[in-house]
Protein backbone atom coordinates (compact mmCIF):
# COMPACT_ATOMS: atom_id res chain seq x y z
CA UNK A 1 0.00 0.00 0.00
CA UNK A 2 1.13 3.39 -0.74
CA UNK A 3 0.08 6.42 0.96
CA UNK A 4 0.84 9.69 -0.16
CA UNK A 5 -0.20 12.21 2.68
CA UNK A 6 0.11 16.13 1.59
CA UNK A 7 2.94 16.00 -0.64
CA UNK A 8 4.00 19.51 -2.23
CA UNK A 9 6.62 20.17 -4.72
CA UNK A 10 7.64 23.67 -6.08
CA UNK A 11 9.75 24.39 -8.25
CA UNK A 12 11.25 28.18 -8.59
CA UNK A 13 7.92 29.08 -7.10
CA UNK A 14 5.64 27.19 -9.33
CA UNK A 15 3.75 24.68 -7.29
CA UNK A 16 3.93 21.07 -9.00
CA UNK A 17 2.29 19.37 -6.36
CA UNK A 18 0.03 20.75 -4.37
CA UNK A 19 -1.19 19.35 -1.35
CA UNK A 20 -1.50 15.99 -2.68
CA UNK A 21 -3.11 13.04 -0.70
CA UNK A 22 -3.76 9.57 -2.31
CA UNK A 23 -4.13 5.75 -1.10
CA UNK A 24 -3.18 3.15 -3.76
CA UNK A 25 -4.07 -0.42 -2.19
CA UNK A 26 -2.09 -3.42 -2.27
CA UNK A 27 -2.51 -5.05 -5.90
CA UNK A 28 -3.71 -2.22 -7.44
CA UNK A 29 -2.77 -0.88 -11.08
CA UNK A 30 -3.62 2.85 -10.13
CA UNK A 31 -2.59 5.30 -13.58
CA UNK A 32 -1.69 8.76 -12.81
CA UNK A 33 -3.56 10.53 -15.41
CA UNK A 34 -3.93 14.16 -16.38
CA UNK A 35 -2.58 16.75 -19.12
CA UNK A 36 1.15 17.52 -18.97
CA UNK A 37 2.45 19.77 -16.17
CA UNK A 38 -0.25 18.39 -13.62
CA UNK A 39 2.36 16.80 -11.91
CA UNK A 40 1.81 13.00 -12.16
CA UNK A 41 4.97 12.57 -13.18
CA UNK A 42 6.22 14.17 -10.58
CA UNK A 43 4.24 12.26 -7.89
CA UNK A 44 5.58 9.47 -9.03
CA UNK A 45 8.92 9.93 -9.17
CA UNK A 46 9.00 11.38 -5.46
CA UNK A 47 7.76 7.39 -4.68
CA UNK A 48 10.95 6.47 -5.14
CA UNK A 49 12.57 9.54 -3.97
CA UNK A 50 13.70 10.42 -7.60
CA UNK A 51 12.16 13.82 -6.25
CA UNK A 52 12.78 14.80 -2.83
CA UNK A 53 8.78 16.34 -1.56
CA UNK A 54 9.16 19.81 0.01
CA UNK A 55 6.78 18.74 2.81
CA UNK A 56 3.98 15.98 3.23
CA UNK A 57 5.26 12.36 3.38
CA UNK A 58 5.01 9.21 1.53
CA UNK A 59 4.62 5.98 3.41
CA UNK A 60 5.18 2.26 1.53
CA UNK A 61 3.57 -0.51 3.25
CA UNK A 62 3.62 1.75 5.95
CA UNK A 63 7.16 2.98 6.18
CA UNK A 64 8.30 6.28 5.64
CA UNK A 65 10.23 6.34 2.33
CA UNK A 66 11.99 9.37 3.98
CA UNK A 67 13.35 7.15 6.87
CA UNK A 68 14.41 4.23 4.51
CA UNK A 69 18.18 5.02 2.90
CA UNK A 70 17.41 6.04 -0.74
CA UNK A 71 19.22 3.53 -2.92
CA UNK A 72 17.87 0.66 -0.82
CA UNK A 73 14.29 2.29 -1.37
CA UNK A 74 15.01 2.07 -4.78
CA UNK A 75 16.19 -1.44 -4.94
CA UNK A 76 12.61 -2.74 -3.93
CA UNK A 77 10.78 -0.92 -5.98
CA UNK A 78 10.78 -1.61 -9.76
CA UNK A 79 11.05 1.09 -11.89
CA UNK A 80 10.40 1.55 -15.73
CA UNK A 81 10.61 4.73 -17.95
CA UNK A 82 9.40 6.03 -21.54
CA UNK A 83 12.22 5.29 -23.97
CA UNK A 84 13.76 2.34 -21.94
CA UNK A 85 16.71 4.01 -20.77
CA UNK A 86 18.24 0.55 -20.88
CA UNK A 87 22.49 0.48 -20.84
CA UNK A 88 23.32 0.57 -24.57
CA UNK A 89 26.86 -0.66 -23.55
CA UNK A 90 25.29 -3.83 -21.58
CA UNK A 91 23.50 -7.14 -22.87
CA UNK A 92 20.05 -7.99 -22.13
CA UNK A 93 20.68 -10.14 -19.39
CA UNK A 94 23.31 -7.87 -18.19
CA UNK A 95 20.38 -5.06 -18.17
CA UNK A 96 17.81 -6.97 -16.71
CA UNK A 97 20.71 -8.55 -14.10
CA UNK A 98 20.90 -4.89 -12.99
CA UNK A 99 19.02 -4.68 -9.89
CA UNK A 100 19.82 -8.30 -8.44
CA UNK A 101 23.27 -7.60 -9.16
CA UNK A 102 22.92 -4.47 -6.34
CA UNK A 103 21.65 -6.89 -4.52
CA UNK A 104 24.63 -9.05 -4.48
CA UNK A 105 22.59 -12.28 -5.19
CA UNK A 106 24.07 -15.25 -6.42
CA UNK A 107 25.60 -15.66 -10.44
CA UNK A 108 23.34 -19.19 -10.91
CA UNK A 109 20.03 -17.41 -9.15
CA UNK A 110 20.84 -14.01 -11.38
CA UNK A 111 21.19 -16.28 -14.59
CA UNK A 112 17.59 -18.40 -13.79
CA UNK A 113 16.04 -15.08 -12.86
CA UNK A 114 16.49 -13.49 -16.65
CA UNK A 115 15.60 -16.86 -17.87
CA UNK A 116 12.26 -16.38 -16.45
CA UNK A 117 11.74 -12.87 -16.77
CA UNK A 118 12.62 -13.32 -20.90
CA UNK A 119 9.94 -16.35 -20.91
CA UNK A 120 7.77 -14.12 -19.40
CA UNK A 121 7.75 -11.70 -21.92
CA UNK A 122 7.72 -14.24 -24.54
CA UNK A 123 11.42 -13.27 -25.62
CA UNK A 124 13.41 -16.45 -26.63
CA UNK A 125 16.02 -16.40 -23.68
CA UNK A 126 18.69 -18.07 -25.88
CA UNK A 127 18.49 -15.91 -28.54
CA UNK A 128 17.78 -12.50 -26.59
CA UNK A 129 20.00 -13.00 -23.58
CA UNK A 130 23.14 -11.95 -25.73
CA UNK A 131 21.54 -9.32 -27.94
CA UNK A 132 22.54 -5.44 -27.23
CA UNK A 133 19.56 -3.23 -26.54
CA UNK A 134 20.48 -1.63 -30.42
CA UNK A 135 19.72 -5.15 -32.18
CA UNK A 136 16.42 -4.86 -30.62
CA UNK A 137 13.16 -3.34 -32.09
CA UNK A 138 11.36 -0.96 -29.80
CA UNK A 139 8.65 -3.02 -28.70
CA UNK A 140 11.36 -6.07 -27.63
CA UNK A 141 13.30 -2.55 -25.65
CA UNK A 142 10.27 -2.27 -23.86
CA UNK A 143 9.72 -5.40 -22.97
CA UNK A 144 13.26 -5.67 -21.48
CA UNK A 145 13.21 -2.86 -19.33
CA UNK A 146 9.71 -4.38 -18.31
CA UNK A 147 11.51 -6.90 -17.05
CA UNK A 148 14.49 -5.41 -15.91
CA UNK A 149 12.14 -3.39 -13.56
CA UNK A 150 10.67 -6.74 -12.51
CA UNK A 151 13.80 -8.78 -11.63
CA UNK A 152 14.44 -8.08 -8.05
CA UNK A 153 10.53 -9.08 -7.73
CA UNK A 154 9.78 -6.11 -6.21
CA UNK A 155 6.08 -5.75 -5.01
CA UNK A 156 5.89 -2.28 -5.96
CA UNK A 157 6.25 -1.05 -9.35
CA UNK A 158 6.82 2.52 -11.21
CA UNK A 159 6.40 3.23 -14.56
CA UNK A 160 6.26 6.39 -15.96
CA UNK A 161 4.81 6.73 -19.22
CA UNK A 162 6.68 3.30 -20.26
CA UNK A 163 4.80 2.75 -23.74
CA UNK A 164 4.44 6.49 -24.66
CA UNK A 165 7.17 6.20 -27.83
CA UNK A 166 5.98 2.91 -29.30
CA UNK A 167 4.01 2.51 -32.36
CA UNK A 168 0.12 1.68 -31.77
CA UNK A 169 0.20 -1.82 -32.60
CA UNK A 170 3.29 -2.82 -30.41
CA UNK A 171 1.83 -0.23 -27.27
CA UNK A 172 -1.61 -2.75 -27.73
CA UNK A 173 0.56 -5.96 -27.66
CA UNK A 174 2.47 -4.36 -24.48
CA UNK A 175 -0.59 -3.19 -22.52
CA UNK A 176 -1.84 -6.61 -22.97
CA UNK A 177 1.26 -8.01 -21.61
CA UNK A 178 1.17 -5.64 -18.77
CA UNK A 179 -2.13 -6.87 -17.92
CA UNK A 180 -1.39 -10.54 -17.90
CA UNK A 181 1.54 -9.82 -15.88
CA UNK A 182 -0.66 -7.77 -13.13
CA UNK A 183 -3.40 -10.38 -12.83
CA UNK A 184 -0.77 -13.16 -12.78
CA UNK A 185 1.87 -11.67 -10.28
CA UNK A 186 -0.24 -9.40 -7.92
CA UNK A 187 2.27 -6.47 -8.09
CA UNK A 188 1.14 -3.24 -7.08
CA UNK A 189 1.47 -0.99 -10.39
CA UNK A 190 1.63 3.10 -10.39
CA UNK A 191 1.28 3.80 -14.18
CA UNK A 192 1.52 7.14 -15.19
CA UNK A 193 0.21 8.09 -18.83
CA UNK A 194 -1.26 11.03 -20.53
CA UNK A 195 -3.34 8.62 -22.92
CA UNK A 196 -7.40 7.68 -21.70
CA UNK A 197 -7.58 4.74 -23.69
CA UNK A 198 -4.81 3.35 -21.98
CA UNK A 199 -5.41 4.42 -18.69
CA UNK A 200 -9.27 3.15 -18.99
CA UNK A 201 -7.96 -0.34 -20.29
CA UNK A 202 -5.04 -1.19 -17.53
CA UNK A 203 -6.21 0.74 -14.65
CA UNK A 204 -8.45 -0.77 -11.94
CA UNK A 205 -7.70 2.68 -10.27
CA UNK A 206 -7.02 6.04 -11.89
CA UNK A 207 -6.14 9.54 -10.35
CA UNK A 208 -6.93 12.19 -12.60
CA UNK A 209 -4.51 14.97 -11.48
CA UNK A 210 -4.60 18.46 -12.52
CA UNK A 211 -2.30 21.15 -11.38
CA UNK A 212 -0.49 19.15 -8.91
CA UNK A 213 -4.08 17.84 -7.50
CA UNK A 214 -6.25 14.94 -7.41
CA UNK A 215 -9.09 16.06 -9.64
CA UNK A 216 -10.82 12.71 -9.02
CA UNK A 217 -9.75 9.32 -7.82
CA UNK A 218 -12.07 6.37 -8.75
CA UNK A 219 -12.02 3.03 -11.12
CA UNK A 220 -12.77 3.98 -14.96
CA UNK A 221 -16.40 3.07 -14.65
CA UNK A 222 -16.86 5.35 -12.00
CA UNK A 223 -15.10 8.13 -13.64
CA UNK A 224 -16.92 7.64 -17.18
CA UNK A 225 -20.45 7.52 -15.24
CA UNK A 226 -20.16 9.97 -12.22
CA UNK A 227 -16.83 12.51 -13.70
CA UNK A 228 -16.59 14.49 -10.19
CA UNK A 229 -15.70 18.03 -12.23
CA UNK A 230 -16.10 19.63 -15.75
CA UNK A 231 -11.71 19.43 -16.01
CA UNK A 232 -12.49 15.56 -15.49
CA UNK A 233 -15.50 15.40 -17.77
CA UNK A 234 -13.79 17.17 -20.25
CA UNK A 235 -10.28 15.15 -19.91
CA UNK A 236 -12.11 11.90 -20.20
CA UNK A 237 -13.88 13.55 -23.47
CA UNK A 238 -17.61 13.32 -24.40
CA UNK A 239 -16.85 12.66 -27.62
CA UNK A 240 -16.81 8.44 -27.90
CA UNK A 241 -18.30 7.95 -24.29
CA UNK A 242 -20.53 5.32 -25.02
CA UNK A 243 -17.45 3.41 -26.65
CA UNK A 244 -15.09 4.06 -23.77
CA UNK A 245 -17.99 3.03 -21.12
CA UNK A 246 -18.04 0.09 -23.30
CA UNK A 247 -14.67 -0.79 -23.12
CA UNK A 248 -14.64 -0.47 -19.29
CA UNK A 249 -17.89 -2.58 -18.72
CA UNK A 250 -17.56 -5.96 -18.39
CA UNK A 251 -19.41 -9.05 -20.07
CA UNK A 252 -20.29 -10.62 -16.97
CA UNK A 253 -22.46 -7.56 -15.69
CA UNK A 254 -24.52 -7.89 -18.92
CA UNK A 255 -24.70 -11.32 -19.59
CA UNK A 256 -27.96 -13.71 -19.36
CA UNK A 257 -26.38 -16.64 -17.32
CA UNK A 258 -27.89 -20.39 -18.38
CA UNK A 259 -28.95 -19.63 -21.61
CA UNK A 260 -26.95 -20.64 -24.64
CA UNK A 261 -26.10 -19.88 -28.07
CA UNK A 262 -24.15 -20.90 -31.61
CA UNK A 263 -20.60 -20.13 -32.61
CA UNK A 264 -17.57 -19.52 -30.75
CA UNK A 265 -18.19 -17.99 -27.26
CA UNK A 266 -16.76 -14.43 -25.67
CA UNK A 267 -14.86 -14.30 -22.41
CA UNK A 268 -16.57 -13.40 -19.66
CA UNK A 269 -14.17 -11.00 -18.54
CA UNK A 270 -13.94 -9.26 -21.77
CA UNK A 271 -14.98 -5.51 -21.96
CA UNK A 272 -18.89 -5.09 -23.45
CA UNK A 273 -16.63 -3.01 -26.48
CA UNK A 274 -15.34 -6.69 -27.67
CA UNK A 275 -18.16 -8.43 -27.89
CA UNK A 276 -19.98 -5.52 -29.59
CA UNK A 277 -17.29 -5.70 -31.92
CA UNK A 278 -17.35 -9.52 -32.35
CA UNK A 279 -21.21 -8.91 -32.87
CA UNK A 280 -20.29 -6.71 -35.84
CA UNK A 281 -17.82 -8.48 -37.75
CA UNK A 282 -20.05 -12.15 -36.93
CA UNK A 283 -23.36 -10.00 -37.64
CA UNK A 284 -24.89 -11.68 -34.56
CA UNK A 285 -27.19 -10.18 -32.07
CA UNK A 286 -26.40 -12.95 -29.84
CA UNK A 287 -22.89 -14.49 -28.73
CA UNK A 288 -22.32 -17.38 -26.17
CA UNK A 289 -20.30 -16.25 -23.47
CA UNK A 290 -17.55 -18.51 -21.39
CA UNK A 291 -16.33 -18.49 -18.30
CA UNK A 292 -12.37 -18.51 -17.24
CA UNK A 293 -12.40 -22.62 -17.91
CA UNK A 294 -14.08 -21.91 -21.51
CA UNK A 295 -16.89 -23.44 -20.20
CA UNK A 296 -20.43 -21.91 -21.57
CA UNK A 297 -21.97 -19.89 -18.60
CA UNK A 298 -24.49 -17.55 -20.78
CA UNK A 299 -25.23 -15.29 -23.50
CA UNK A 300 -24.98 -11.57 -24.19
CA UNK A 301 -27.42 -9.85 -26.44
CA UNK A 302 -27.15 -6.71 -28.75
CA UNK A 303 -29.42 -5.23 -26.57
CA UNK A 304 -27.84 -6.16 -23.27
CA UNK A 305 -25.14 -3.76 -24.36
CA UNK A 306 -27.53 -0.47 -24.41
CA UNK A 307 -29.49 -1.60 -21.27
CA UNK B 1 7.98 -15.04 -34.51
CA UNK B 2 10.64 -17.94 -35.16
CA UNK B 3 14.14 -16.15 -35.43
CA UNK B 4 17.00 -17.00 -37.14
CA UNK B 5 19.93 -17.59 -34.40
CA UNK B 6 22.98 -17.76 -36.74
CA UNK B 7 23.72 -13.84 -36.33
CA UNK B 8 24.19 -11.72 -39.34
CA UNK B 9 27.76 -11.91 -40.64
CA UNK B 10 28.63 -8.12 -40.13
CA UNK B 11 27.39 -8.16 -36.82
CA UNK B 12 29.43 -11.35 -36.28
CA UNK B 13 32.61 -9.91 -37.46
CA UNK B 14 31.71 -7.13 -35.28
CA UNK B 15 30.94 -9.05 -32.17
CA UNK B 16 34.62 -11.26 -32.39
CA UNK B 17 36.56 -8.27 -32.59
CA UNK B 18 35.02 -6.82 -29.34
CA UNK B 19 35.25 -10.08 -27.52
CA UNK B 20 39.12 -10.66 -29.00
CA UNK B 21 38.35 -13.58 -31.00
CA UNK B 22 39.62 -12.16 -34.26
CA UNK B 23 40.26 -14.56 -36.80
CA UNK B 24 44.00 -15.65 -35.71
CA UNK B 25 45.87 -14.18 -38.85
CA UNK B 26 43.31 -10.98 -39.28
CA UNK B 27 45.95 -8.56 -37.48
CA UNK B 28 48.42 -9.27 -40.73
CA UNK B 29 46.14 -6.91 -42.60
CA UNK B 30 45.71 -4.33 -40.10
CA UNK B 31 48.25 -0.78 -41.48
CA UNK B 32 49.02 -0.17 -37.61
CA UNK B 33 51.27 -3.41 -37.58
CA UNK B 34 53.37 -2.48 -40.85
CA UNK B 35 53.53 1.19 -39.85
CA UNK B 36 54.85 -0.01 -36.41
CA UNK B 37 57.27 -2.63 -38.12
CA UNK B 38 59.14 0.04 -40.60
CA UNK B 39 58.77 2.22 -37.79
CA UNK B 40 61.05 0.17 -35.84
CA UNK B 41 62.80 -0.93 -38.73
CA UNK B 42 63.83 2.56 -39.57
CA UNK B 43 64.63 3.21 -35.78
CA UNK B 44 67.11 0.59 -35.84
CA UNK B 45 69.24 0.52 -38.98
CA UNK B 46 68.92 4.61 -39.11
CA UNK B 47 72.38 4.52 -38.79
CA UNK B 48 73.22 1.92 -41.54
CA UNK B 49 71.75 4.51 -44.05
CA UNK B 50 75.00 6.54 -43.86
CA UNK B 51 76.00 5.69 -47.09
CA UNK B 52 72.79 6.64 -48.79
CA UNK B 53 72.57 10.10 -46.78
CA UNK B 54 76.27 10.42 -47.97
CA UNK B 55 75.19 9.66 -51.60
CA UNK B 56 72.59 12.26 -51.57
CA UNK B 57 74.11 15.04 -49.62
CA UNK B 58 78.39 14.90 -50.13
CA UNK B 59 79.03 18.30 -48.70
CA UNK B 60 77.41 16.94 -44.89
CA UNK B 61 79.64 15.05 -42.23
CA UNK B 62 78.70 13.10 -40.57
CA UNK B 63 75.44 12.05 -43.11
CA UNK B 64 73.44 10.52 -40.02
CA UNK B 65 73.08 11.82 -36.59
CA UNK B 66 76.02 10.05 -34.23
CA UNK B 67 75.51 11.66 -30.93
CA UNK B 68 73.06 8.74 -29.74
CA UNK B 69 71.00 6.08 -31.06
CA UNK B 70 67.69 6.44 -32.32
CA UNK B 71 66.72 4.15 -30.03
CA UNK B 72 67.52 5.83 -27.01
CA UNK B 73 65.72 9.12 -28.47
CA UNK B 74 62.71 7.23 -28.97
CA UNK B 75 62.38 6.22 -25.79
CA UNK B 76 63.31 9.51 -24.20
CA UNK B 77 60.64 11.19 -26.32
CA UNK B 78 57.62 8.66 -25.80
CA UNK B 79 58.77 8.66 -21.97
CA UNK B 80 58.38 12.82 -22.05
CA UNK B 81 54.66 12.09 -24.45
CA UNK B 82 53.69 9.40 -21.86
CA UNK B 83 54.71 11.00 -18.57
CA UNK B 84 52.76 14.68 -19.82
CA UNK B 85 49.79 12.77 -21.37
CA UNK B 86 49.03 10.46 -18.32
CA UNK B 87 49.17 13.56 -16.28
CA UNK B 88 46.56 15.50 -18.68
CA UNK B 89 44.44 12.52 -19.30
CA UNK B 90 44.19 12.11 -15.60
CA UNK B 91 43.61 15.66 -14.69
CA UNK B 92 41.71 16.27 -17.86
CA UNK B 93 39.02 13.25 -16.78
CA UNK B 94 38.82 13.79 -13.01
CA UNK B 95 37.90 17.74 -14.16
CA UNK B 96 35.20 16.68 -16.62
CA UNK B 97 34.10 14.24 -13.92
CA UNK B 98 34.02 17.20 -11.42
CA UNK B 99 32.32 20.10 -13.71
CA UNK B 100 29.74 17.50 -14.72
CA UNK B 101 28.33 16.40 -11.03
CA UNK B 102 25.39 18.65 -9.55
CA UNK B 103 28.16 20.15 -7.06
CA UNK B 104 30.58 21.42 -9.67
CA UNK B 105 28.33 22.27 -12.45
CA UNK B 106 29.12 26.11 -11.69
CA UNK B 107 33.13 25.46 -12.43
CA UNK B 108 32.29 24.44 -15.91
CA UNK B 109 32.99 27.85 -17.31
CA UNK B 110 36.42 28.28 -15.36
CA UNK B 111 37.55 24.78 -15.89
CA UNK B 112 36.89 25.57 -20.04
CA UNK B 113 38.54 28.68 -19.82
CA UNK B 114 41.25 27.30 -18.29
CA UNK B 115 41.97 24.29 -20.62
CA UNK B 116 41.54 26.78 -23.59
CA UNK B 117 44.32 29.00 -22.11
CA UNK B 118 46.32 25.95 -21.87
CA UNK B 119 45.81 25.67 -25.48
CA UNK B 120 46.22 28.88 -27.14
CA UNK B 121 49.53 29.30 -24.70
CA UNK B 122 52.19 27.89 -27.65
CA UNK B 123 54.50 25.28 -26.11
CA UNK B 124 57.32 27.47 -27.40
CA UNK B 125 56.42 30.39 -24.83
CA UNK B 126 55.34 27.61 -22.10
CA UNK B 127 58.96 26.87 -22.53
CA UNK B 128 60.56 30.11 -22.39
CA UNK B 129 58.60 30.68 -18.95
CA UNK B 130 59.63 27.37 -17.38
CA UNK B 131 63.17 27.32 -18.31
CA UNK B 132 63.86 29.64 -15.76
CA UNK B 133 61.43 28.30 -12.74
CA UNK B 134 62.66 24.41 -13.21
CA UNK B 135 65.76 24.42 -15.20
CA UNK B 136 66.92 22.65 -18.28
CA UNK B 137 65.73 18.80 -19.17
CA UNK B 138 62.46 16.90 -20.15
CA UNK B 139 60.69 18.79 -17.24
CA UNK B 140 59.76 21.76 -19.16
CA UNK B 141 58.68 20.10 -22.13
CA UNK B 142 56.23 17.50 -19.65
CA UNK B 143 54.42 20.88 -18.33
CA UNK B 144 54.42 21.89 -21.67
CA UNK B 145 52.54 19.19 -23.57
CA UNK B 146 50.74 18.69 -20.50
CA UNK B 147 49.35 22.26 -20.84
CA UNK B 148 48.56 21.80 -24.28
CA UNK B 149 47.08 18.04 -23.96
CA UNK B 150 44.44 19.29 -21.04
CA UNK B 151 41.98 21.16 -23.41
CA UNK B 152 41.31 17.87 -25.72
CA UNK B 153 40.89 16.00 -22.97
CA UNK B 154 39.15 17.70 -20.91
CA UNK B 155 36.31 19.08 -24.02
CA UNK B 156 36.06 15.20 -25.23
CA UNK B 157 35.60 13.69 -21.31
CA UNK B 158 32.97 16.47 -20.77
CA UNK B 159 31.19 16.10 -23.62
CA UNK B 160 31.47 12.26 -23.60
CA UNK B 161 30.00 12.10 -20.14
CA UNK B 162 27.11 14.84 -21.33
CA UNK B 163 25.99 12.36 -23.88
CA UNK B 164 24.83 9.95 -21.68
CA UNK B 165 20.80 9.84 -22.39
CA UNK B 166 18.89 11.22 -19.49
CA UNK B 167 16.89 8.56 -19.31
CA UNK B 168 19.75 6.54 -19.15
CA UNK B 169 20.95 7.99 -15.79
CA UNK B 170 17.50 8.43 -15.05
CA UNK B 171 16.87 4.49 -15.03
CA UNK B 172 20.40 4.09 -13.52
CA UNK B 173 19.42 6.07 -10.30
CA UNK B 174 15.79 4.65 -9.97
CA UNK B 175 17.24 0.97 -10.07
CA UNK B 176 19.46 2.21 -7.05
CA UNK B 177 22.89 2.75 -8.46
CA UNK B 178 24.70 5.04 -6.24
CA UNK B 179 26.16 7.82 -7.94
CA UNK B 180 29.86 6.30 -7.94
CA UNK B 181 28.34 3.05 -9.44
CA UNK B 182 26.18 5.51 -12.32
CA UNK B 183 30.09 6.89 -12.65
CA UNK B 184 31.47 4.17 -12.79
CA UNK B 185 29.20 1.51 -14.39
CA UNK B 186 27.59 3.70 -16.88
CA UNK B 187 28.89 6.96 -17.69
CA UNK B 188 32.65 6.63 -18.10
CA UNK B 189 32.11 3.27 -20.02
CA UNK B 190 29.70 5.09 -22.24
CA UNK B 191 32.37 8.15 -22.50
CA UNK B 192 34.74 6.28 -23.16
CA UNK B 193 35.07 6.19 -26.83
CA UNK B 194 34.23 9.93 -26.79
CA UNK B 195 37.53 9.85 -23.90
CA UNK B 196 39.87 8.09 -25.76
CA UNK B 197 39.60 10.25 -29.17
CA UNK B 198 40.63 13.24 -26.98
CA UNK B 199 43.66 11.91 -25.41
CA UNK B 200 44.07 10.32 -29.00
CA UNK B 201 44.30 14.32 -30.19
CA UNK B 202 46.50 15.09 -27.38
CA UNK B 203 49.21 12.46 -27.19
CA UNK B 204 49.47 12.60 -31.28
CA UNK B 205 49.91 16.49 -31.35
CA UNK B 206 52.10 16.01 -28.56
CA UNK B 207 54.70 13.54 -30.45
CA UNK B 208 54.90 16.38 -33.09
CA UNK B 209 55.30 19.50 -30.40
CA UNK B 210 57.26 17.43 -28.29
CA UNK B 211 60.43 17.86 -30.70
CA UNK B 212 60.55 21.54 -29.28
CA UNK B 213 61.78 20.13 -26.33
CA UNK B 214 65.30 19.57 -27.77
CA UNK B 215 65.51 23.06 -27.43
CA UNK B 216 65.79 23.19 -23.70
CA UNK B 217 67.78 19.93 -23.12
CA UNK B 218 64.83 17.40 -23.18
CA UNK B 219 66.38 14.44 -25.74
CA UNK B 220 63.66 13.74 -28.46
CA UNK B 221 63.74 12.80 -31.72
CA UNK B 222 63.61 16.54 -32.41
CA UNK B 223 67.35 16.60 -31.21
CA UNK B 224 68.80 15.39 -34.46
CA UNK B 225 66.29 17.97 -36.44
CA UNK B 226 67.68 20.91 -34.21
CA UNK B 227 70.93 19.87 -34.54
CA UNK B 228 70.36 19.60 -38.30
CA UNK B 229 68.82 23.17 -38.79
CA UNK B 230 71.82 24.49 -36.22
CA UNK B 231 74.42 22.74 -38.39
CA UNK B 232 72.64 23.37 -42.02
CA UNK B 233 73.04 19.28 -42.22
CA UNK B 234 69.41 18.52 -44.17
CA UNK B 235 70.17 14.79 -44.10
CA UNK B 236 69.84 14.88 -39.96
CA UNK B 237 66.40 17.18 -40.04
CA UNK B 238 65.01 14.42 -42.52
CA UNK B 239 66.03 11.88 -40.26
CA UNK B 240 64.50 13.15 -37.30
CA UNK B 241 61.64 14.59 -39.08
CA UNK B 242 60.88 10.94 -41.01
CA UNK B 243 60.82 9.30 -37.55
CA UNK B 244 58.49 11.47 -35.72
CA UNK B 245 55.90 11.68 -38.61
CA UNK B 246 55.73 7.80 -38.33
CA UNK B 247 55.43 7.71 -34.55
CA UNK B 248 52.73 9.85 -34.52
CA UNK B 249 50.96 7.59 -37.47
CA UNK B 250 51.64 4.70 -35.21
CA UNK B 251 50.11 5.95 -32.17
CA UNK B 252 47.22 7.30 -34.34
CA UNK B 253 46.53 3.84 -35.72
CA UNK B 254 46.75 1.80 -32.69
CA UNK B 255 44.37 4.77 -30.83
CA UNK B 256 42.15 4.13 -33.86
CA UNK B 257 42.70 0.16 -33.10
CA UNK B 258 41.33 0.19 -29.64
CA UNK B 259 38.69 3.08 -30.35
CA UNK B 260 37.36 0.32 -32.83
CA UNK B 261 37.36 -2.24 -29.98
CA UNK B 262 35.65 0.30 -27.42
CA UNK B 263 32.79 1.21 -29.59
CA UNK B 264 30.60 -1.72 -30.76
CA UNK B 265 29.83 -2.34 -27.09
CA UNK B 266 28.54 1.44 -26.99
CA UNK B 267 27.36 1.85 -30.34
CA UNK B 268 24.42 4.38 -29.77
Amino acid sequence: MIEIDRVRKTYDGRTVVDDLSLTVPDGAFCVFLGPSGCGKSTTLRMINRLVTTDSGTIRVDGEDIASLPEAALRRRIGYAIQSTGLFPHWRVEDNIATVPRLLGWPRGRIADRVTELLELFRLAPETYRRKYPHELSGGEQQRVGVARALAADPALLLMDEPFAAVDPITRDALQAELARIHKSTGKTIVFVTHDIDEALRLATDIAILNRGRVAQFATPQDLLENPASDFVRDFVGTQGIGLKLLSVRKVRERMRPGETAEGAPISADAPLRDALSLMTVRAAALLPVADESGRVVGTIALSDLVR
Amino acid sequence: MPRSVAPHPEERSQRARFEGRAAPLQFLTTPALWVAILFVALLVTMPDTGPIFHWAFPQVEPPVYQRGTFVALFLSHAGIVGVASLAATFTGIVAAIFVTRPAGRDFRSIIDALATIGQTFPPAAVLALAVPAIGFGPLPTVVALYLYGLLPIVQNAVAGIETVPPAVRDAAAGMGMSPLQILARVELPLAAPVILAGIRVAVTIGIGTATIGSTVGALTLGTPIFDGIGGNKIPLVLQGAALVALFAIVTDLMFARLEDRLRPSSAR
